[in-house]
């Protein structure tokens, strides 16, 4: 996308903006009155050395940076679709959406079988005699060396079960 | 310094600290070698292992050997594939590559590591020397200094950024610094910009925010340019290990200077391996002459050998201002300090009296580390090699699994996930507009000390005179100032 970098800026101006609010609006408990250094101190300095910051990259030219990977350079957004494998980025986003909303309630070792099933999936793996014992064995190990070994409860079956 | 050694000998020498040394270094080359994935990314999804562990010693012997683990391995698949698995070892395949090329894939292996063997051991020999003399000049620091340290610091940080990035550093500085005010403080009573989300009254998570920032950008970078992480058609059949005599009589100067250079780089906060290596690099090619010259990028021994020795010499340096001084000079010592705090350890120059145990038995597992490396590793190359058949189709599922349970395993929160999956997103998208993410991450873990020793400071002097009445602080702040202003000026003053 055309001058990505100054829409990131503006988006981290806002955000500057709206924690600045924050910190102009926050109570101050009544022994804190009298402090010489307040919750808000700190915060307030930052506020207006990030809005300055944000400023500057919005406001002067974009500098040809030392990185000159092909990966960041400036470009449309129709060609980053063209150039990157985007959609499939996208969908493995929606898949690790889906493995943290559905780990508690289906449980460690069906959630994370079907994560690596539908991820490999996604990115082309049509061998399902192969990934899903794959799956399935990693799943269970790993479920057993964090819970036997390192001690920590990952609940490995669904809710209805345990 | 001897009773230190002595300690440390002791500590080191436990069989579960060398159980953890050799674990560390043998699952850093493992992953350090898939390319994508970086010694941050590593160390990220270790340690939620690492603080299981509990003892610091031990878990920070596990880290560090993951972390020259993972250089090692770098430097494996920068010569067979010429894919590097880490920014430190991209000068390695300069050289390497033409050499595995041309049918000394063994040889390349053998002088990568040999050198980065002497790089690490000079390295940790020069860390004796530096470390205790740094930490007794910074006991003499006050609560100001050291909020004037960390000011240095963080504008190294940013100052160091490439070309037309600086502006950049310094915003995602301040962003790391935001961010780590959120929550519950020490110095407050109540916590604070929580926006009423119960999730945030501890703040951000360090472990979920260090996965996000490195280990699930590299992964989606991997998927949304699979070219990223192609492997060559080259025959990866790996012989002859051997050098010969007077090929070790001709890099041995090579790694000598470099061994040096690179760990006086790695000091410097900011730098590290990565400019270490290319700055290797390219010091030997102007120092080679004639043919010797015409060489590098052709399969040169000297064009191998420089950078090995540096990157891994850096890695060492870059412990010092982490062990004495409390400050971390990269994104990689970042993570490790936060790890450390994670484990009630402070760094800094009373690491060295109160637990002098952690800090000797670091600098003696990294002695050990590198043998490890050399011994173990040399004659498992051709093994370990195999790992880069392993097709994208299951390397990237099992990342990207191991980077959310890692974020899981650390909180044991659902929410922890959404919170890893949208930052993740969201740092990939600044790779692409290249906001360097490192500087975050720093100012993020060293908020909280910041504003502990700025309150100290101001309360003591009653306001902000501080900055001017001690000499020691208005020299760091001013050394600070310089350097973030510089680099700017310097730029503007070219362009006009």
């Amino acid at each position: 996308m055309k001058n990505l970098d100054k829409w990131i800026a503006a988006f981290f101006l806002v955000v500057t903006l709206a924690y600045g609010y924050s910190t102009v609006t926050y109570e101050l408990l009544p022994f804190e009155r009298n402090m010489v250094f307040l919750p808000t101190t700190l915060p307030s300095g930052l506020t207006i050395i990030s809005a300055l910051l944000c400023m500057l990259i919005i406001l002067t030219p974009s500098q040809q940076t030392s990185d000159s990977d092909p990966e960041t350079e400036d470009v449309g957004i129709a060609k980053y679709f063209e150039q990157y494998e985007v959609c499939q980025a996208l969908y493995l986003v929606l898949a690790m959406v889906a493995y943290a909303l559905a780990l508690r309630p289906i449980g460690f070792l069906a959630t994370t079988t079907l994560f690596l099933v539908a991820t490999g999936w996604i990115l082309g793996e049509r061998k399902l005699k192969l990934m899903i014992p794959i799956a399935a064995f990693s799943a269970f190990s790993i479920w057993y060396l964090v819970q036997e070994t390192l001690g920590l409860y990952l609940r490995p079956l669904p809710w209805f079960l345990s | 310094m001897i009773d230190g050694v002595l300690l440390g000998l002791q500590t080191a020498f436990t069989f579960n600290n060398l159980m953890m040394v050799v674990a560390g270094c043998l699952i850093g080359t493992f992953i350090g070698m898939l390319p994508g994935l970086g010694p941050m990314s590593i160390i990220a999804i270790m340690i939620p292992i690492a603080i299981k562990i509990g003892d610091p010693s031990s878990a920070l012997i596990l880290l560090a050997g993951v972390y020259y683990g993972a250089i090692f391995g770098g430097s494996t698949s920068s010569i067979l594939i010429n894919a590097p698995g880490v920014a430190g070892t991209v000068a390695t395949s300069f050289d390497g590559y033409p050499m595995a090329r041309a049918g000394q894939a063994g040889k390349a292996l053998t002088i990568a590591a040999i050198s980065s063997f002497c790089g690490g051991t000079i390295g940790a020999i020069l860390l004796m020397g530096f470390a205790p003399t740094l930490s007794s000049v910074a006991l003499l620091f006050h609560s100001a200094e050291y909020f004037a340290l960390m000011v240095v610091g963080l504008s190294a940080i940013a100052a160091f950024a490439g070309k037309g990035m600086v502006v950049k550093a310094l915003l995602m500085t301040v962003i790391g610094l935001l961010m780590s005010t959120v929550g519950e403080s020490a110095l407050f009573n109540a916590p604070r910009y929580t926006m009423g989300i119960q999730d945030l009254q501890s703040g951000f998570s360090f472990i979920t925010l260090a996965m996000a920032l490195f280990a699930l950008p590299e992964a989606l970078m991997l998927v949304l340019d699979p070219s990223r992480g192609a492997q060559s058609s080259t025959s990866n059949e790996i012989k002859n290990l051997r050098i010969s005599k007077a090929e070790a009589i001709k890099i041995a100067p090579v790694i000598g200077r470099q061994s040096i250079q690179g760990f006086l780089i790695g000091v410097m906060p900011g730098a590290g391996a990565t400019i270490a290596s290319f700055l290797g690099y390219a010091v030997e090619r102007n120092l080679a002459k004639g043919e010797e010259q015409e060489e590098f990028g052709k399969g040169s021994i000297k064009g191998l050998a420089a950078p090995e020795a540096a990157n891994n010499a850096a890695c060492t340096g870059s412990f010092v201002p982490l062990l004495t001084l409390g400050i971390p000079g990269s994104g990689t010592t970042a993570i490790l300090l936060g790890a450390l705090i994670a484990l009630n350890v402070n760094p800094g120059p009373r690491l060295m009296i109160d637990n002098p145990d952690i800090f000797w038995a670091v600098i003696i597992s990294m002695y050990i580390g590198n043998v490890v490396l050399i011994i173990l590793n040399l004659p498992l190359i051709p093994y370990i090699a195999k790992l880069l058949t392993i097709p994208r189709n299951y390397l990237i599922p099992f990342i990207l699994f191991f980077t959310m349970i890692g974020a899981y395993i650390g909180q044991n929160n659902a929410t922890e996930l959404l919170i890893l999956v949208g930052f993740g997103v969201f740092a990939t998208i600044l790779r692409f507009a290249n906001y360097p993410l490192a500087p975050l991450l720093i100012g993020f873990i060293l908020g909280g000390m910041m504003e502990d020793n700025f309150a100290r400071a101001v309360n003591l002097t009653d306001g902000l005179q501080f900055m001017y009445q001690r000499p020691m602080t208005l020299v760091l702040l001013l050394i600070g100032l310089t350097m973030i202003f510089v680099p700017i000026y310097r730029r503007r003053w070219k362009k006009a």
